[in-house]
């Protein structure tokens, strides 16, 4: 195993070279960077309307980004080829620590997720997030696809470990998003149709005994509360009763900037954070949510034709995994806010406030430009 | 092999493609599912959200307008809102409710009745809306809440206007008191009018006068966050600050009344004979209405309530009593227009009446009788019972039932106050309604000397006194002169008891002679008069006394003793005020109750020419 192998040597020469030949030297994607920076900075001046012009927010938010993207740019430098070998490493250190969780873990809100290290405390589901889908692409980009039977089992075990983990937490959302990543590879990886059908019938059967058996009441009443939101106005049904209210009265151009008295007021719950989206919709109207849905449908873009010019199978599944479930969390996230998913814990990228969840999207940002910046070869 | 691995690779190439393809489609879908739920949310239906929203952020708030205050005659305050402060309790912001009454309850030592009242009030009250428990806080009350804000989460002390009536018991019947809104008014009510206000007439003119006292409720238009909290003011609408109202009643007349009344239980009412203005109206004994205004302790009101002078009672208005012999000159009257006595007619009087062909003896008073050539002109000054007797039945009760109630006997006088009680000039209809009988002979002998079933209010005694003096016009008794700067009501009038002139004055004359004659049964007060009185004394029987008893006194304890009456008006010539007056108890309207009148009188003639400078201090 050669130096340049995993990490790339930074020639003197590469540094004041733009362009994007330069670009593409230090394995940065320009247009994808360009993306996420807007990203960002869109975020944050939304978030800063949101916490009722809360410098702190908006300094921690911002110290996060900052942090976020030196590590994609860390990440961006990896070759494809050292992350298929050491995959493994991240995956079995996350799968570890999310059992250490269910003994040492500190709980909020009658939830164990999370891992206080003395200096700060983390989510060690955050990791899987990145570890299960890489896995997952090294795992089957190294095979000949569409996968056997038996590497799908083996990729089934892959995914549900984590998957099931997370969810005793009990974690719904990140869960879904661990099971959706890794999904999106097996996906992407060619899995027969017949499985995929198979697997449909599986979900619609297990469903009911899930329900009764594993979902703890607080995530029924939201997959309830969906439904009628109005059954318990003052209890579970505020937070979409207020969200919904938010959004639809911002109408086509909104309140204008910190003019949301839905938020301003405290009406909307969490509105700096998962259901930011609403404070959003109220101050800058549709326009400012296709604005925004724009923004990610870009990045989301970017994010195929980098998995489809990919030089491997292992950087097409990875990409395309990183990017479909980037989706995810704007899907989810603004479906849930507007009344038309259950409410799971899961953030708007970029916007909602937060450090991990930017801090791991960048990393995959990150490796998806290192996918995207593999030299061409035959 | 390098064929195969490569035609594998394109194989998978093409199956990812497909695949992304496939996945980018869905995100297409998916997007275009999110953009239809936003457009449907903030398009569609962005007018009911808005709605919404400015629901939740706009809160209306009343703001009660302050009660209007009540004058006597010359502008003398009666009824004075003063500052006091509410404790209320807003239940949304107070974590622990029960915590919270049990640390005010080691401060302030909250009583059944307040949490009572409170705990109902919490049942029916809106979100955020504070809820008083405590209306009236003492000055240390105040600072000792105040010292423990910290810990009493959703509590809040709010300034506002407390009603207080300086003059206390001597006005409680006629002011009558404000109290808190109980359970069966609040469904009367408009409720957007009272909100915000907790206090409402129970009583007296402060009932009677309820609409004009209160105003028009103002509103606030608050910005709210989600806790209830007041942002910002977005819109006042001040309220219409109530009508005062001046009354008829000179508060030292009243106060003469109420004193010349003395230990004794009992009604006085004084009008003005021009104008129908009540100048006094004292109904004794009477309590202190500030009691009521922030809500009496149960105690409190258990021992007003079951009190044998039922303080409570308003014997002006509601009291019934047999009016007795203050009717004989009225009937009398009556007896000369219908023709059956003339001024010159007599009758013997042997002590006793008795029907043609019935052996039962009516009585007169007076054991022996008045004796022989008794006519009307005696008959009044001496209260001649048998000369009545005979002219109420060769009247009959038709027209004893007529001109009774033409001197507004047996019917509610129209007074601005609420619960007038209408007394009972029976007749023939009345009998047989009630009674299921009808109206025999001996029914006519009882009623001509005003007893048997008659009742009258003390109210209608005076006001009969009045009708009397105005020479038959139907004045309507008024308590409210003014309301606001508008003149309210001078004179309300029923019309003109029909009576030739000098019946009027034949029987008026008769009355004068009650009091000035050598004869008169009120002759006691007359000494050092400078100016004339016409009145008639009466008694009204509290026990029955059968046939063949006679009425003792002594053997009577003081309750069931017959009650003294007296009516007047002076001066005679030219009458200004008539007095209507009954003594609890007090046996003989000629000792007990005419010497008030006198007392009242001699006040009312001092008070015309005394200047009022000083008492204009409330204008």
């Amino acid at each position: 195993m050669q130096d340049s192998e995993f990490v790339r040597r930074m020639r003197p020469e590469n540094f004041g070279v733009y362009g994007s030949r330069g670009w593409q030297r230090i394995h940065l994607d320009l247009p994808l960077l360009l993306l996420l920076l807007l990203c960002c900075g869109a975020g944050l001046f939304v978030l800063y309307g949101a916490s009722g012009h809360d410098r702190h927010y908006v300094e921690r938010q911002g110290v996060f980004m900052a942090l976020g993207l030196v590590g994609m740019m860390v990440a961006a430098q990896f070759n494809p080829r050292f992350l298929v070998r050491w995959a493994v490493v991240p995956y079995v250190i996350g799968v570890l620590l999310l059992v250490a969780v269910e003994f040492v873990g500190t709980g909020a809100k009658g939830a164990q997720r999370w891992l206080d290290l003395g200096l700060f405390r983390f989510q060690p589901s955050e990791i899987l997030k990145i570890a299960c889908p890489l896995m997952l692409a090294s795992y089957l980009g190294t095979r000949h696809l569409p996968p056997s039977f038996r590497q799908l089992a083996i990729a089934l075990v892959i995914l549900m470990v984590p998957a099931v983990l997370v969810g005793m937490q009990p974690d719904l959302g990140t869960a879904l998003l661990i099971f959706s990543a890794g999904f999106f590879v097996v996906f992407l990886a060619g899995l027969e149709k017949k499985y995929i059908f198979g697997a449909i019938l599986a979900l619609l059967a297990v469903a009911p005994p899930f329900w009764m058996f594993f979902l703890h009441d607080y995530q029924k009443t939201r997959i309830l509360t969906l439904l009628d939101p109005q059954a318990d106005k003052l209890g579970a049904g505020w937070n979409i009763i207020q969200s919904t209210t938010a959004i639809g009265s911002g109408g086509l151009q909104g309140k204008g900037w910190s003019q949301g008295t839905q938020s301003r007021l405290d009406f909307l719950p969490e509105s700096h954070t998962d259901f930011i989206i609403a404070v959003l919709a109220e101050e800058f109207g549709l326009v400012g949510v296709l604005v925004l849905l724009a923004l990610y449908l870009l990045i989301v873009g970017r994010g195929v034709m980098i998995s489809i010019n990919a030089q491997t199978m292992f950087g097409r599944l990875l990409a395309g995994s990183i990017t479909l479930i980037f989706f995810v969390y704007v899907f989810v996230n603004m479906g849930m806010v507007s009344g038309i998913l259950p409410v799971v814990g899961v953030p708007l990228p970029f916007v909602s406030y937060g450090g991990t969840a930017i801090v791991t999207l960048l990393l995959g940002f990150g490796m998806l430009m290192s996918i995207s910046t593999e030299k061409k070869r035959l | 092999m390098q064929d195969s691995a490569f035609k594998d690779t394109h194989r998978e190439q093409r199956l990812f493609l497909i695949r992304i393809a496939v996945a980018a489609l869905g995100v297409l879908v998916l997007t275009l599912v999110l953009v239809v739920r936003y457009y449907y949310l903030q398009v569609v239906r962005h007018e009911d959200f808005a709605t919404q929203s400015e629901n939740n952020r706009v809160h209306v708030r009343p703001i009660s307008p302050t009660r209007g205050l009540i004058y006597d005659r010359n502008g003398v305050l009666l009824a004075d809102n003063k500052a006091g402060f509410t404790l209320s309790i807003v239940v949304e912001r107070s974590p622990d409710l029960d915590q919270l009454l049990a640390d005010l309850d080691a401060l302030l030592n909250l009583d059944d009745d307040e949490l009572r009242r409170f705990q109902r009030q919490i049942a029916r009250r809106k979100p955020y809306e504070p809820v008083p428990l405590r209306i009236n806080l003492s000055e240390e009350q105040q600072s000792i809440v105040a010292v423990n804000e910290y810990r009493l989460q959703g509590v809040e002390i709010t300034a506002q206007l407390v009603r207080h009536y300086p003059h206390g018991e001597l006005l409680s019947h006629v002011l009558g008191y404000v109290g808190r809104i109980n359970d069966r008014e609040l469904p009367t009510l408009d409720p957007a009018r009272y909100s915000g206000t907790y206090v409402i007439g129970k009583t007296g003119i402060e009932k009677s006068y309820e609409d004009q006292l209160f105003g028009e409720v103002g509103y606030e238009y608050v910005e709210t966050n989600a806790r209830g909290r007041v942002m910002r003011l977005l819109e006042r609408i001040a309220p219409d600050v109530g009508k005062d109202l001046h009354l008829h009643l000179d508060i030292r007349l009243q106060q003469v009344a109420w004193e010349a009344l003395g230990e004794e239980r009992g009604a006085v009412v004084v009008m003005d004979v021009r104008s129908g203005g009540v100048l006094a109206m004292v109904s004794k004994p009477g309590f202190d209405a500030n009691l009521f205004v922030t809500g009496i302790s149960s105690k409190d009101y258990n021992a007003l309530l079951h009190s044998d002078d039922r303080p409570l009672f308003d014997r002006v208005t509601q009291g019934q009593y047999p009016p007795g012999s203050t009717i004989k000159p009225s009937f009398g009257l009556a007896a000369l227009q219908t023709g059956v006595m003339t001024t010159e007619s007599t009758i013997f009087d042997p002590g006793f009446y008795r029907l043609p062909n019935n052996t039962h003896k009516y009585r007169d008073w007076k054991k022996g009788g008045h004796g022989s050539k008794v006519d009307l002109h005696t008959a009044i000054v001496q209260s001649c019972d048998t000369y009545f007797y005979t002219a109420g039945v060769k009247m009959g009760i038709d027209e004893l039932h007529f001109y009774g109630s033409k001197f507004g006997l047996g019917e509610k006088t129209g007074i601005d106050l609420p619960s007038e009680r209408s007394g009972l000039m029976p007749s023939r209809d009345w009998k047989r309604g009630a009674k299921g009988v009808t109206w025999y002979p001996g029914d006519t002998v009882n009623t001509s000397i005003g007893q048997g079933f008659m009742l009258a209010t003390p109210l209608q005694l005076a006001v009969m006194a009045a009708r009397l003096a105005a020479r038959g016009d139907m004045i309507v008794p008024r308590v409210v002169r003014d309301v606001g700067d508008d003149v309210h009501q001078n004179h309300v009038t029923l019309g003109r008891i029909k009576a030739e002139d000098r019946y009027w004055d034949y029987v008026i004359d008769a009355m004068k002679d009650v009091v000035h004659g050598p004869r008169g049964t009120a002759k006691i007060i007359n000494q050092g008069l400078d100016y004339s009185i016409a009145g008639k004394t009466g008694t009204a029987q509290v026990v029955g006394i059968r046939q063949g008893e006679s009425y003792n006194s002594a053997q009577l304890s003081k309750r069931n003793r017959d009650h003294a009456l007296f009516v007047a008006f002076a001066p005679v010539e030219d009458p200004e005020v008539a007095i209507g007056i009954i003594v609890e108890n007090g046996e003989h309207g000629s000792s007990t109750a005419a010497p008030i009148a006198r007392t009242v009188f001699d006040s009312f003639m001092a008070l015309k020419t005394e200047p009022q400078g000083e008492q204009h201090a409330g204008q």
